[in-house]
């Protein structure tokens, strides 16, 4: 008896070690931290298509008002509130921050201090970036006016406030590989979207579904398919041939000025992402729109 | 010129009323709507040079949406915020920024109407200001279903 209740202790024991060994933060292996310093003015572009002032800058904010990441307004989702934090290059944001702190946080989802951020921050997208353009993002953060405070702690229920849980998502949902295989003959525009979409650009984890419910990772047969929404009771629109019949010219000219071919407008959390895509060269809403049209259609 | 009114009157009884005769304030609000991305659609379509620019029917756009603006804010009474609606809660919830964004449109149709816009650039400057209110007004207030 007393030796089934030692086997079984050492088999929790075991299991417990295993959990814990498995759940531990994976930094960045130092070749994927860019060694040359990053340049601000490039940075800006990649400040626009990865959409960091939606969450970091206040609701509604306007203009210039969208550069003070002071934290912004709270997700309300089915899980919990969870709130993005003050990214203001000051005291009370990352202005403590190295390079590698900044590229840690952004692709692998850790905090200096080791420990995991939700994936409502959007790193098991952002994983993707080249280094380069982290570090020049990371030069123009640096050039961003700082914001004191910091706003209040989101509210996470059990189980899932158990951050250290966080590990074992990403091992089974955090990968820096391409989402889909374009056609062999997919134009050069098609490629830079994929990049600013798959990557910086982070379309799919609001327009792609879940797998486990919602819990997962984004389901990679149904990209870009439609999505509900994470907040209240609405859709995300399915933006992959078959869902969406726009040409390539009418989803630039949407993301640019935020009217559909039939005039009607973008609403919605969308209205801050095509402020931000309005940011862009034509080039880039070309790209992305090129990348629309390639992807597998959804029925 | 009454066989004219009478076959634009025959035309929008075509179009709205159906809507209407389900009768409820989500399917006035709605035909109104729909009637405005018709204008909006058309006042691109000239500002594109899909078609060419008539002052005539540039003024009547605006006229057009001036008046989706004065009616447009009678129709969401309580109770209308279910069934078959885009119409976001937070316009039942949060009635002093519903109001206030009413009244922008209100304010902002009717400043373009006196603007009289003779040119497509004119026309452009109007038109920018009307349609501006239909990102900042569907951001808060419109909940996207399908």
């Amino acid at each position: 008896m007393r030796r089934i209740a030692a086997i079984l202790g050492a088999g929790l024991l075991a299991a417990a070690g295993l959990g814990w060994f498995l759940s531990a933060p994976q930094p960045l292996p130092a070749g994927r931290i860019a060694a040359a310093p990053g340049d601000a003015a490039r940075g800006a572009r990649i400040f626009w298509v990865g959409g960091c002032a939606s969450c970091h800058a206040a609701k509604g904010a306007k203009g210039d008002d969208r550069l003070k990441l002071g934290g912004g307004a709270p997700l309300e989702t089915a899980l919990g509130t969870f709130q993005a934090p003050n990214i203001s290059p000051g005291p009370d944001g990352i202005g403590g921050w190295s390079l590698a702190d900044f590229a840690n946080a952004m692709q692998r989802g850790i905090s200096p201090d080791g420990r995991h951020y939700y994936p409502a921050f959007p790193y098991a997208s952002y994983a993707r970036m080249q280094p380069a353009d982290i570090a020049d993002l990371w030069a123009f953060m640096r050039t961003l006016p700082p914001v004191a405070g910091q706003p209040a702690e989101g509210r996470i229920g059990f189980p899932w406030n158990i951050r250290r849980g966080i590990g074992l998502w990403k091992r089974a949902f955090l990968s820096d590989a391409p989402v889909v295989a374009l056609p062999a003959d997919a134009s050069p525009a098609a490629r830079a979207g994929q990049y600013l979409v798959e990557g910086p650009g982070h379309c799919g984890e609001c327009h792609t579904p879940r797998t486990l419910s919602g819990l997962g990772g984004l389901d990679r047969g149904r990209w870009l398919a439609g999505a509900a929404a994470a907040e209240g009771e609405g859709k995300v629109p399915g933006i992959a041939p078959g869902r969406l019949k726009w040409t390539a010219a009418e989803i630039a000219d949407y993301l640019e000025t935020g009217f559909t071919p039939d005039y009607d407008s973008v609403g919605g959390t969308m209205v801050a992402v095509q402020a931000n895509m309005a940011m862009l060269p034509d080039a880039d809403r070309a790209a992305i729109a090129a990348y629309l049209k390639a992807v597998p259609a959804q029925p | 010129m009454k066989l004219h009114a009478a076959l634009v009157a025959g035309l929008v009884l075509c179009v709205a009323g159906p809507a209407l005769a389900q009768g409820g304030p989500i399917a006035a609000r709605q035909a109104l709507m729909k009637a405005n991305g018709r204008d909006a659609k058309a006042g691109g379509d000239m500002l594109k040079g899909a078609v060419p620019f008539d002052a005539g029917n540039a003024q009547a756009i605006l006229a057009n949406m001036a008046d989706v603006a004065r009616k447009f804010g009678t129709h969401f009474p309580k109770g209308s915020n279910t069934g078959d609606t885009e119409a976001a809660p937070a316009i039942w919830e949060k009635p002093a920024d519903w109001q206030a964004a009413l009244t922008k449109f209100q304010k902002d149709t009717a400043a373009a109407v006196a603007m009289k816009p003779a040119t497509a650039a004119d026309f452009g400057k109007a038109f920018g200001m009307v349609t501006a209110n239909c990102k900042s007004c569907h951001e808060g207030f419109r909940i996207k279903k399908g």
